[in-house]
Parts: C-alpha cells; sequence; structure tokens
C-alpha cells in the first residue's frame, strides 16, 4: 500500500522516467497508425488534434437550420434540447450569470467544437463533417457574442478564441490518495449542530 | 422440464432446492413431496405463477412478492422524449448488507444516453497518446491479465438531500455498491509507459455521445479498475458491459463506461463532463473529485412506518472517499448525544459500510441521525455545520453547495411514521 501511494508522488516530481520500463506481460498489440487516427478524437484546450478544415457562421447558420433547429429552436432559445443562447443579463452581467450553456460557460472554445463533433446532432453523432462542426461552432460562438460574425473557425483561429469563463473558473486542486479534499471544511467537527 | 406435471408446487421447490446448492447430478426428488396440508399454509400463496424454465433454471428471478425497484431521479423524466435515460435512484430503503443487487444499480449519466449493445468479441481498449508503447486490448486480453476484486460504492456528484424529498431513494439513492472485477488500470499504463509530462488521462466511452473525462494520473496509478465483471458476473448494459473504469470514491461520471479508449495527456482536457461540473469557487472546486465522509439510515427511513415502541435494529450505510469508515455515530435525540453503531463487516476502503444499532423506542417523537468518520479523520457535518462554513444562518433553510454529505435527520412521530427532518 505503502508504495502504491509514492509512485505518483514520484511521477509528480518529475521521475517520470521511473515508469520507462519494459512491457511486464506483453498482451496485447501495438494499434496501427490508422486506428488511433481513428479513435483519437480528444481535442485539447490547446486545438493540437484539431482537424484541417473550415467554416463561418453564416455557413453554421443554414447547417443548423436543418440539423439542430428542430430540437435546439431556430434561434437557439433551446425546446425539447437545451438552450444555446446566453441570457440576457445586461451589459455588466458576470459570465456566470449568463446560464449553464456551453458556447458562453466553456472556458475553452476547443470545448464547444469537441462537443459538437462527438455528440451531435442526435441519433445521428459523427457525421458531421470537420467543416460542418467549425461552421457550428463559428454560428455559436457568435451568437453569443465571443466572436465576430464573419471570423473564419479553423484549427488555427478556434484554439486563439478567448471565452469570458476563460480565466473565470476554479482549477481541480491536486489530488493525492490520502488527503482531504478541502482543508477547513467542517470535516473535524464533533458536538452538537443537529441535522436541522 | 418434466414431460408430465404431477406436481407443480413441488417442482418449484426443487427448483428452489437447486439454487440453494444442492447436487444437479441428483435425479430423483431432492425434497420429500410436499404434504398437502402444507399448501394452504399461512402466507403462501394459493396462486402458482407460471415461470418458465429460463427463470427456474437458467437465470433466476426474484419472487413476484418482492416490489422493490429504481425510480427517475431529480423530477426529471427517464426515459425521456428522445428516449434518453439520465438518472435513475436506487431503492436503499430496502437495502440490506453492503451489495446493491446489479439490476438495481443507480445510473446517470450526463447528457443522457441511450444504452449500447456492444459485441465483447469486437470490443477494444486502446491506450494511447503519452506513453511508449500503444497498446491495444481485447476483452479477452484484459481477461488473461492480473486481476483484483474490490467492493467500490460509486455516487453521483447530485446526490443531494433536499426538504422536498420524501424517501431515502429519494434523498441518497444515487449511490451504489458493488463488487467490482478487472485489470488495476496502473497495470495498463505501466504496460504502456508512462512518458513524463503524462499527468492526465482522459477516458472515454464508445456510446453514441462518446462521454469522456479527465482524471489525474496519480489516480489512475493508485487504484482505478478497468472492470469487466460486477457482483459475480459481466457488467450489466446500463453498467458499461463490456468495460468500463470504477474510479474509487470519486464522483460518479469519472467511472467511464463502455470504455474504448484511454489517452494520456499533459493537461486537464476539459470535455464536454468536466466542463459540465466546472465550479466557479475555488472552494466548491475543492470538494469535487473525492466524495466526503457520508452516512444515511436506511431503516427506519423516510416514509417508512414502525408498528410501535419497542425493539428496532436502527441500520444504515457509510461510505467515504477518502478511504475506509472507521467509526459511525447514531444519535437518537436530534444531534445532542451520539453513541458508536457497530460495524457489520468489516469496512472496506472507498465501499459502503453496513452499520447497526440497537434501539428501543419508548413512543415518543424522536429524531434520528447517523455521522460518519473516516480514516483520514474526516468527519460528516451537519447541514448547520455546512451552512455555516459557507456563510448563512446555521438554522437557515435552503440547500448546501458542493457536495452533499451532511447529515440526514429522520423523525419518527409518536404514530410511527418517518419523515425527512431536513429544514
Amino acid at each position: 500500500m505503502r508504495s502504491l501511494k509514492l509512485l505518483p508522488v514520484l511521477m509528480l516530481a518529475g521521475a517520470g522516467s521511473l515508469l520507462a520500463q519494459s512491457p511486464t506481460y506483453g498482451v496485447g498489440r501495438t494499434p496501427t497508425a490508422e486506428e488511433v487516427r481513428a479513435w483519437d478524437i480528444s481535442i485539447s484546450p490547446t486545438g493540437e488534434e484539431l482537424p484541417p478544415g473550415s467554416g463561418t457562421a453564416a455557413e453554421g447558420a443554414e447547417i443548423y437550420r436543418q440539423k439542430c433547429a428542430r430540437c435546439h429552436g431556430a434561434d437557439g432559445a433551446g425546446r425539447r434540447a437545451p438552450r444555446l443562447i446566453k441570457r440576457d443579463r445586461g451589459p455588466d452581467a458576470n459570465s456566470w450569470s449568463l446560464g449553464r450553456i456551453l458556447p458562453i460557460r466553456s472556458p475553452y472554445s476547443t470545448t464547444v467544437w469537441d462537443y459538437i463533433n462527438r455528440g451531435m446532432p442526435l441519433n445521428a453523432e459523427g457525421t458531421l463533417t470537420a467543416d460542418e462542426v467549425y461552421s457550428l461552432t463559428a454560428l455559436l460562438l457568435s451568437w453569443n457574442d465571443v466572436i465576430e460574425e464573419e471570423a473564419v473557425m479553423d484549427a488555427q483561429t478556434l484554439p486563439m478564441v478567448i471565452m469570458p469563463n476563460r480565466d473565470a473558473w476554479a482549477h481541480l486542486p491536486d489530488w493525492a490518495p490520502g488527503q482531504p479534499r478541502l482543508e477547513g471544511y467542517p470535516y473535524g467537527r464533533r458536538g452538537g449542530g443537529g441535522g436541522g | 422440464m418434466a414431460s408430465k406435471q404431477p406436481d407443480r408446487r413441488s417442482f418449484l421447490k426443487r427448483g428452489a432446492a437447486l439454487a440453494g446448492g444442492l447436487s444437479l447430478g441428483a435425479v430423483e426428488p431432492l425434497i420429500p413431496q410436499t404434504a398437502p396440508s402444507d399448501q394452504s399454509a399461512e402466507g403462501q400463496s394459493q396462486e402458482i405463477p407460471d415461470y418458465s424454465s429460463d427463470e427456474l433454471v437458467a437465470y433466476g428471478e426474484r419472487s413476484r412478492h418482492v416490489t422493490s425497484k429504481r425510480i427517475p431521479h431529480g423530477g426529471r423524466d427517464s426515459p425521456d422524449d428522445f428516449g434518453l435515460v439520465f438518472h435513475i435512484a436506487a431503492p436503499l430503503q430496502d437495502s440490506v448488507g453492503v451489495i446493491t443487487p446489479s439490476a438495481l444499480h443507480y445510473f446517470g449519466t450526463t447528457r443522457g444516453s441511450i444504452v449500447p449493445d456492444i459485441d465483447p468479441a469486437q470490443h477494444r481498449l486502446m491506450i494511447h497518446g503519452m506513453v511508449d508503447r500503444e497498446l491495444i486490448f481485447t476483452m479477452e486480453e484484459l481477461k488473461r491479465l492480473p486481476s483484483v476484486t474490490r467492493l467500490h460504492f460509486i455516487e453521483c456528484a447530485g446526490n443531494r438531500s433536499s426538504p422536498r424529498a420524501t424517501t431515502v431513494q429519494e434523498t441518497h439513492g444515487m449511490t451504489s455498491n458493488a463488487e467490482w472485477t478487472g485489470v488495476l488500470l496502473r497495470t495498463l499504463l505501466e504496460e504502456a509507459g508512462v512518458q513524463e509530462g503524462g499527468t492526465w488521462i482522459v477516458a472515454e466511452g464508445i456510446e453514441e455521445v462518446k462521454g469522456a473525462s479527465s482524471l489525474p494520473t496519480a489516480k489512475a496509478m493508485d487504484d482505478i479498475i478497468v472492470a469487466y465483471a460486477m457482483n459475480g458476473e459481466p457488467l450489466r448494459p446500463q453498467q458499461g458491459f463490456p468495460l468500463r473504469i470504477v474510479v474509487p470514491g470519486f464522483e460518479g461520471i469519472l467511472s467511464v463506461k463502455w470504455l474504448r479508449r484511454i489517452k494520456v495527456v499533459d493537461r486537464f482536457y476539459m470535455t464536454y463532463n468536466d466542463y459540465g461540473h466546472l465550479r466557479q469557487d475555488p472552494a466548491d472546486a475543492a470538494l469535487s473529485y473525492q466524495i466526503g465522509p457520508k452516512s444515511v439510515i436506511t431503516y427506519p427511513s423516510g416514509a417508512q412506518q414502525l408498528p410501535g415502541a419497542g425493539f428496532y435494529q436502527i441500520s444504515g450505510l457509510a461510505w467515504s472517499g477518502g478511504g475506509a469508515v472507521s467509526r459511525v455515530e447514531v444519535s437518537t435525540d436530534g444531534g445532542e448525544s451520539w453513541e458508536d453503531a457497530e460495524f457489520q463487516g468489516t469496512p472496506q476502503r472507498m465501499a459502503h459500510t453496513r452499520f447497526n444499532f440497537n434501539w428501543n423506542w419508548d413512543g415518543s417523537e424522536v429524531e434520528l441521525q447517523s455521522r460518519c468518520t473516516d480514516e483520514i479523520g474526516q468527519v460528516q457535518p451537519s447541514r448547520a455545520d455546512v451552512r455555516e462554513y459557507w456563510g448563512r444562518p446555521r438554522d437557515g433553510s435552503g440547500g448546501v453547495r458542493g457536495q452533499d454529505n451532511s447529515i440526514q435527520p429522520w423523525r419518527i412521530e409518536s404514530d410511527g411514521s418517518v419523515h425527512n427532518a431536513i429544514s
């Protein structure tokens, strides 16, 4: 048990080479480059995995009308599916008050691209082309006043978009085994208090 | 099935005896023929259910008299207009011991999900990204590797009590506990060789929305299980068949189901699932991932009815994401005084632990509470303590912020009815 706890600490301290050892069991095979390409749909906040392609809000509007409006509403106000456009809270509104709405609350534009790409449209997930995903992302970011209406979104421009919450979210503290998550939270208190 | 049916009742009993572990090799009746007088014994139904041989022999069904069931959680219909299933709560009020039966295990997804129908022979798990050797495994290959079997709870971060809730299924039903079998993720990552700087992993499912979550590599190297079985059989489809991760003690969304891919990366990837759990307040965020110390009395609990004064064994479940439960105390006077409860069995790390407390009820109105302490010394707080932490009046109303692991009070009125006592 002690070594289990020690290992990640060493790794985090930069001793990653400790893990660079030979395989013990030799079970499993090496995937082909094509297999990795086909499955690796993760998109980093840096956008490093973004594919070639591009799109604008105008192009996105036509795709939206065909593939999204039925559930999300013609104007993005949401119907059976979630709202996609921020609430009107006035010009000085805190970005967190605009609603739990992906293309305005997400700290990174890449998350918007990634979710449309992996999760939309319902029952036809994975069918959108890269151009279509760039176009729809541009539309949603434009609707929410994050980018200019004419902006072209591609693998270079999308990661450069600064979302309102870019620096307005609480990063998760490092995790280590056997540690309380929040020092000072009333975990040490005994005695009365009652449940009321 | 016998070609003639001389006595269906004796056949039923024989089936039950077989299920009880008697030799399958015996051909003659395994128990004496039932005397006719027994058939009208009190409590025994005169109506014979029409069990098929599958239910009796191939895969046993529970009695038709047992009706414990899951319910949609949080007021959102499941399935919804689109046929998606969201959150379904386990009937903790009926629980005994620590294992949640697989068919009653809680279920949750972020966007909702149509449970995929996966052929395990075609299923693959890929490990890639910042590793020395990218690897792809079949299910058969995973089962060749050294395995572990461990009890772990899973709990949805949204498992919150509220004054509006009536039963313990509504206040606490988004947690369950099962025996998980699989390969430690650490085994697979060591086989692949994590490169320096690979401080996070992204785990992803193969279902239509390809749900993915970011997790610290430190947790992956500690105790995450790549599980292919629960409670002695393959995972249920709703629980990720044929493969999932179980992230002990962490919010349920991180235990990615229908697992197809683990990518080792250099940062928090802010997947859609990650985004959905973002917090603005650092204290809120610090309470995420690891579930706090928590317990709840399941008997007597909300909407149950005590027949009258006398002896009762108070019973409940306790758990913590911080490790094993080390102590559970019970109060029968609304938190004024506390006494230690007894554990039923040995507490396991990041697992539900059953506690019992023998009690004579005098028939007057009382308020029951339970309080969990875990192996790293964390104590379950009262709602008043939590309110005070967040700068609210101790005796105020309203919910608690962050994860809700606060003490659950149940009020027993003099008529024996049990009620949620949260204000």
